[in-house]
């Protein structure tokens, strides 16, 4: 990485917030900037567009060159906004057009170029539509091709997916995922999606109030998460607690775990390890406390059980578990966690 | 769209003309002194005189008002000035005045042909054109036929009022033909005109002349004597106070009331 | 212009503001219209009209038709048209930008600039001319140089019509202008700087096309005004028959001898002034 693609520091310092925000990404990379609403990702996407001036101490180079003095209209930078923004007095291929025609191409070449584009995002026929006679996934696609017009050495995607229903985000998601590869410039993209995250990103980069919580490879993140809401995207019973060789102390609970950690440490399981009992069980299951039923709701094809007690925790049961052991909402309850189901990692 | 939009334009100009009223209000109290109609002031036995009179009788009937108040404790006199014809419309149509003082006999011929005078309108003064010029002059008029040369800019008033039409006498009389730059809707705005030094020349009253206090020069003109405009002065047949209207025309006509006008610069009939 | 009633799920930007919650309005609010709002309405609406019908009614109808014929009838009216169009032309050269300014350009003293647009619609008409005598005048501030340097003089020509319904007729289209301007919605702007378009380009190709409605129904009031124009204009242009009066001001002056002439062309002003808004309106509805 010594040059090429981005490395930035956004800061951005507002009357109640500050947003304080290291990143580098790779040419080719794409990097997910994944956190709660309000979080500060859109600031700092809009910040490497040049849309918001950053403050004292900030700073962004590109492929070894300075940005953060130029001008938006002037950064090798192209952008897809949350709601894509078309401009809708203009056909598709005019919108595509636009940027090449505002960075000097003549009338012609422009439209050349934005054929091109449309042609390889799929829609080369709705080239004379009106961005209101185009579909969400298609104006979805003409917004990416709009970006990629003025050959950007940065993309940025503004929740890219947001604004389409559960289905064409499917397939606009894979087919998204197949541009973005073939992108050979930085990508950063801002979801709150764990999903599209996942999906899209090489590496993640978690954002909370203002501040990069936790950062790595997606697999890593949902691994090893390290806040609670990383914890919750992931789905992952999440907390921390002091290590001592195969054990963690969680409060009053002490937690046998597999891995040896020392100092502070995090301990995570799934919700679908979590085994519930009536009355204690028979032997002595370790990694087991008493627990009130806080409430019980439908989870896919099981029934997430929210549990309240020494630690608060989801389980995860069979409807018929939920009919055969009553579990109703203020019924104390026996839970436990094996050992192999959990996971433990320093803090 | 478009319905959102100037939905939104209206609300803008609504918001905006929320503050036009107010400045309206502010501007006409500055401005105030034109009476509407009949107030109901009379009622309370306070007496009252509506007087209906052309504008350029403006600074002599307000002093000649208030010599009536004093001499009428009780008495308010109420002023309605104005272009002959309008003033003669007003009356036509039913305004409530007591007395009406016109520029020329046929803006008052509108009023007697409606008999809504009492008995035949009097002469009360004579009023004779001058060329009024910026004080400086620069065009260097003197006489009438200066007011041809193309390079001199003239205002006339409109053939339409009393000042026009004895304009028109007037050069018809002296044989010239004149070619104004505008053609102005009464004799206040033709002098107007000559004060800013947007025009070069102007045909007017000397009465305006005298009024301007010295922001333009009269030069008189022999031709003048054939456009002599008379001031008829009638008391109204529906009267609202039907003595007053009487003892306001008969102050007018006194010695009092002549040399009031004649100071001036009205001429007796 | 009216977005389509059949908005596609997560449309462009504009359809998130636009179609689909309309429409669910539209139908969705239904019944009868309250009295509370009705009469007011039907009153206000009388109270518009009445005075129309008041021309037509005392309208001397037996000789209408020659007194249109009258030559001065139709310079009057060509004249108005001109002057009406012209100094909305110049309102919208000088307007929109100013529009502009005010929505988007923060500086020190902003609202007193915006108070000082709206000074020729508070402002007598009369007095609007008396100030423009003093500064485009012979001897005026400005007027003066424009005559020595230009040999330029403005009162009683035609071009100082245009600049008194200009003067009286602006704040009717920054108003608007401006009122769409901050409706608009900015972020397609920053789109178009994303794409590398300067300001001057966004205002040209984005900001405008998308305020366009706003704009035109700026120029519509704008020009409406100025077809009514008087006081300024006989003050600062005078009244000239050919190069400075138009019909306002050759309905005055025939008040003051015929007042029938008059309503004549009054109503002649009234038919085309109604005639054309009515058209113009008529062709934005069937462009969109």
């Amino acid at each position: 990485m010594s040059g090429g693609g981005l490395r930035a520091r956004l800061v951005v310092t507002r009357p109640a917030f500050t947003l304080d925000v290291a990143l580098e990404v790779a040419p080719g990379e794409v990097v997910a900037l994944l956190g709660p609403n309000g979080a500060g990702k859109t600031t700092a996407l809009r910040a490497l567009a040049g849309l918001v001036a950053l403050s004292p101490g900030g700073e962004i180079s590109l492929d070894g060159r300075a940005l953060h003095a130029v001008p938006a209209e002037r950064r090798p930078v192209g952008m897809v906004f949350q709601d894509y923004l078309l401009f809708p007095h203009l056909s598709a291929l005019d919108n595509v057009a636009f940027g090449p025609r505002c960075r000097g191409a003549s009338k012609a070449e422009a439209r050349r170029a934005a054929a091109a584009l449309l042609e390889r995002v799929g829609l080369a026929a709705h080239a004379a539509a009106r961005p209101r006679q185009l579909s969400g996934g298609q104006a979805q696609r003409v917004a990416l091709a709009r970006a990629l017009a003025v050959r950007p050495r940065l993309l940025l995607l503004d929740e890219p997916l947001a604004a389409l229903d559960a289905h064409t985000r499917l397939e606009i998601r894979s087919q998204l995922r197949r541009h973005l590869a073939d992108f050979d410039g930085a990508t950063v993209l801002v979801t709150h999606d764990p999903l599209d995250a996942m999906v899209l990103a090489d590496r993640l980069v978690v954002v909370e109030e203002g501040a990069v919580v936790q950062e790595g490879t997606p697999g890593d993140v949902a691994r090893r998460p390290r806040t609670d809401y990383v914890a919750r995207l992931v789905g992952l019973n999440l907390y921390r607690g002091a290590g001592d060789g195969g054990r963690v102390k969680v409060g009053e609970l002490l937690f046998s775990t597999i891995e040896q950690v020392e100092g502070q440490a995090f301990v995570a399981f799934p919700p679908a390890a979590v085994a519930l009992y009536r009355s204690r069980p028979d032997g002595s299951p370790r990694n087991l406390w008493q627990a009130r039923i806080d409430g019980v709701e439908r989870h896919g094809d099981n029934v997430r059980v929210h549990l309240d007690g020494p630690i608060g925790a989801f389980a995860d049961v069979t409807p018929a578990a939920v009919a055969e052991l009553d579990l109703t909402p203020g019924r104390t309850v026996w839970a436990s966690v094996k050992a192999t189901e959990t996971h433990a990692y320093p803090a | 769209m478009s319905n959102a939009v100037s939905g939104s334009v209206l609300g803008r100009l609504s918001r905006w003309a929320a503050v036009v009223p107010v400045a309206l209000a502010v501007l006409s109290g500055c401005g105030s002194g034109e009476p509407s109609a009949a107030s109901p002031a009379a009622a309370d036995g306070a007496r009252q005189v509506t007087v209906f009179a052309a504008a350029s009788l403006t600074g002599t009937f307000t002093e000649l008002g208030k010599a009536f108040e004093a001499a009428h404790p009780g008495t308010s006199v109420r002023f309605n000035f104005g272009s002959s014809a309008t003033l003669a419309q007003q009356i036509t149509q039913g305004a409530p005045a007591d007395v009406f003082a016109a520029a020329s006999p046929a803006t008052m011929k509108t009023v007697t042909d409606a008999a809504l005078t009492s008995g035949a309108p009097t002469t009360f003064v004579r009023n004779k054109l001058q060329i009024a010029v910026p004080a400086a002059n620069p065009a260097k008029v003197d006489e009438l036929k200066d007011l041809t040369d193309p390079k001199v800019k003239v205002a006339l008033c409109a053939e339409q009022v009393p000042c026009g039409a004895a304009a028109t006498k007037a050069l018809a009389a002296a044989g010239l033909k004149v070619t104004p730059v505008t053609l102005e809707q009464d004799v206040k705005a033709t002098l107007t005109k000559v004060e800013l030094g947007e025009v070069d020349a102007a045909l007017v009253y000397r009465t305006d002349v005298i009024a301007s206090g010295g922001k333009v020069q009269g030069i008189d003109f022999p031709e003048a004597d054939k456009a002599v405009n008379d001031y008829p002065i009638a008391a109204l047949a529906k009267a609202p106070s039907g003595d007053l209207a009487g003892q306001f025309v008969a102050l007018v006509l006194s010695p009092q009331g002549k040399d009031v006008l004649a100071k001036a610069g009205f001429e007796a009939p | 212009m009216d977005a389509p009633l059949t908005p596609a799920p997560g449309r462009s930007g504009a359809g998130k503001s636009g179609g689909r919650g309309r429409a669910a309005r539209e139908r969705g609010v239904s019944g009868r219209a309250p009295l509370a709002l009705l009469v007011p309405a039907v009153l206000g609406l009388a109270f518009l009209v009445l005075p129309l019908a008041g021309l037509l009614v005392r309208a001397p109808w037996p000789t209408l038709l020659r007194r249109l014929a009258e030559p001065y009838v139709l310079e009057a009216l060509r004249l108005s048209l001109v002057c009406a169009t012209l100094a909305t032309a110049v309102c919208l050269v000088l307007g929109v930008p100013l529009a502009w300014l005010l929505a988007r350009v923060a500086f020190p003293g902003r609202r007193v600039v915006r108070a000082l647009v709206t000074v020729p619609l508070v402002l007598p008409p009369v007095v609007g001319g008396v100030a423009l005598l003093l500064v485009l005048g012979r001897r005026g501030l400005l007027g003066q140089w424009l005559e020595s340097a230009f040999g330029v003089t403005l009162p009683f020509t035609t071009a100082g019509v245009v600049v008194a319904e200009a003067f009286v007729a602006m704040p009717f289209l920054v108003i608007s202008v401006e009122g769409a301007l901050r409706g608009a919605d900015r972020r397609y702007e920053e789109a178009a700087a994303t794409l590398g378009a300067s300001r001057w380009t966004v205002f040209r190709r984005v900001t405008l096309p998308l305020i366009a409605p706003g704009v035109a129904a700026g120029a519509v009031l704008c020009w409406a005004r100025a077809l009514g124009e008087f006081g300024a204009t006989i003050t600062f242009a005078g009244n000239f028959p050919g190069t400075t009066r138009t019909m306002p001001l050759a309905v005055y002056l025939a008040l003051e001898t015929e007042p029938e002439a008059a309503i004549v062309l009054s109503l002649v002003l009234l038919a085309v002034s109604v005639a054309i808004l009515a058209g113009l309106r008529d062709r934005w509805v069937s462009a969109s």
